[in-house]
């Protein structure tokens, strides 16, 4: 079996029947991590160790005739903002290299745990997740498998390239503004944004979520990682509800429209060709118009930056010069916004959210493009979206901000162009992401969306 | 545009739309005195001192244009017209 690009489903089915060992699946994805995470820098550790350690008492437990988890022997890695016990919680930063080692592991790589899954190690990531780029003055850019001049996106940039370059089938990310969505666009991968989990950046916004491969394998980590989390006052009360036995149900009789307006605006001929391709393939035909988008993605912008800076305010006084320096000049301008902005920022919110409420009385799903342009290369540091010359860092979730603003759950979908995949939001109603991962899975099986596995030419 | 042009136009709008205008006169532009570079060069500076924050002079460009940026955006959703018991977002629950 070909464990460097078989699907999380496919290892775990493997390990159960005894085809394969945990231990040869683990082992193989720490070889293919020692070979090519130097040119992809997914990694910023890898534990080896504690992932061997598992694998054995995983093929111990089949020994013993015990039936195995869903994602038996399955190697995941997490962006370095979870915390990983033994290591500190770097958040993607060079100051928080000071932190005491995280005590235990968080609650969601223990759920995955618990169902077989084998933590390999921690991936890297845009300075406290203030970021769409993949870069990383610290440990140096993420870059992308497909072409390693190019970014990954961000701010879960090891997370895509670590998925997308076959180094492990799952990865966590997180998402506040588009942080799983742009990667999983830029890598050409599947990613999940839901409101199930939560982390500290944004804690109006922040969510947690699966990358993978496949839209199995995302619905499976999705449901391992179901469950209130007791730790968390703000990860949701809600009983957990399994979304891959309802994969295979498809898309039919499902009303989905295409966003309009503001999500037309600025999107470069590829994101109009892959969103073209995905509405022809469901036979869609319809749009709506999500109301006042452009103002809620910058109310999602202000209510980011002056979280982010209150967050970091204390660090930013005491060590400004251990930050990336994108990322404190934006911080710091974050902590200035005057609170009647962010004030109206949270009741605008509010507003936005019943009006886009509303339109789901009416459709089930709507599309909108997941960047506005395939993977910029490394470095860059401003595009043309619409005739307006833009930070990049700034704008590459002009089209994903709108959208977790208010909680929505959504699937990143990669549709495979050439030369660059480039992805597609499906957007469904607040805790229906069995509906996005239903249309997702029709798609993949209609061959409309696709992962490409990169060239071995791209990483060289 | 002129002032007057401003206002005159404005009587005739819907208050979405003289919102809208609005947002648009508040967003910096070269050469307008409302936010010119001088008074967020005032208001950086001011604001650093208040929050106790040292910025390097090698950084104060950076952080006015993101600051400029981020309130250009304010400007887009700041006037909307909203009631006063309009409820933000996050509701505390006790």
């Amino acid at each position: 079996m070909d464990t460097a690009w078989a699907h999380a489903s496919e290892i775990a089915a493997a390990v159960s029947d005894g085809r394969t060992s945990a231990a040869s699946v683990v082992d193989g994805a720490l070889t293919r991590i020692a070979k090519h995470d130097r040119a992809l820098n997914a990694f910023t550790a890898v534990t080896e160790e504690r992932a061997l350690a598992k694998a054995a008492a995983i093929d111990a437990e089949r020994a013993r005739g015990r039936r195995l988890g869903v994602l038996a022997g399955v190697p995941f890695a997490v962006k370095n903002l979870f915390d990983i016990t033994g290591l500190p919680t770097l958040a993607g930063s060079k100051i928080n290299r000071d932190r005491a080692p995280a005590a235990r592991d968080a609650t969601v790589i223990a759920r995955l745990e618990a169902h077989g899954a084998v933590l390999v190690g921690a991936l890297n990531m845009g300075e406290y997740a203030y970021d769409f780029t993949g870069e990383n003055v610290h440990d140096g850019a993420s870059r992308n498998p497909h072409d390693v001049s190019r970014m990954t996106g961000g701010s879960s940039g090891g997370s895509g390239g670590a998925v997308a370059g076959g180094l492990v089938p799952i990865a966590l990310g997180s998402d506040t503004n588009g942080s799983i969505r742009v990667p999983a666009s830029l890598c050409g991968i599947f990613g999940l944004l839901s409101r199930a989990h939560t982390f500290p950046f944004v804690a109006s916004l922040d969510h947690v979520g699966p990358l993978a491969r496949s839209t199995r394998d995302l619905a499976l980590a999705y449901d391992a990682m179901q469950g209130h989390d007791d730790d968390d006052p703000v990860c949701a009360q809600r009983p957990v509800e399994a979304v891959a036995p309802l994969l295979a149900r498809g898309s039919e009789g499902l009303r989905i429209a295409v966003a309009g307006g503001y999500f037309r605006a600025g999107a470069s001929a590829q994101a109009q060709t892959a969103l073209a391709r995905v509405a022809a393939a469901l036979g869609v035909t319809n749009e709506i118009e999500l109301p006042e988008a452009k103002r809620a993605r910058a109310a999602a912008y202000i209510i980011t930056a002056s979280e982010g800076g209150a967050l970091h305010l204390d660090r930013l006084r005491t060590r400004g010069r251990g930050f990336d320096p994108a990322v404190r000049d934006r911080l710091i301008a974050g902590a200035m916004i005057p609170a009647a902005h962010v004030a109206k920022a949270q009741k605008f919110r509010r507003w936005y959210r019943e009006q886009v409420l509303a339109l789901f009385a009416h459709v089930d799903a709507v599309l909108a493009p997941a960047t506005p342009c395939t993977a910029p290369a490394i470095g860059q540091r401003t595009f043309v979206l619409d005739g307006v010359e833009l930070p990049v860092r700034a704008n590459l979730g002009i089209y994903t901000q709108p959208i977790s603003f208010i909680g929505l759950p959504v699937v990143a979908v990669p549709v495979p162009l050439q030369p660059l995949p480039i992805g597609v939001q499906i957007v469904a109603a607040p805790w229906r992401e069995d509906v996005a991962l239903r249309i997702a899975h029709a798609l993949e099986q209609a061959g409309i969306v696709a992962v490409t596995r990169p060239s071995p030419e791209a990483a060289a | 545009m002129t002032k007057r042009a401003k206002s005159s136009k404005s009587k005739t709008k819907t208050p979405r739309a003289r919102a809208k205008a609005r947002a648009r006169r508040m967003l910096p532009k070269r050469g307008r005195k409302t936010a010119g570079p001088d008074a967020l060069d005032s208001f950086v500076d001011a604001a650093a001192h208040t929050l106790d924050l040292k910025i390097e002079p090698a950084w104060k460009g950076a952080v006015k244009t993101n600051l400029e940026m981020t309130l250009a955006l304010a400007a887009l959703f700041a006037d909307f017209p909203l009631p006063d018991d309009a409820e933000p977002a996050p509701v505390f629950a006790a």
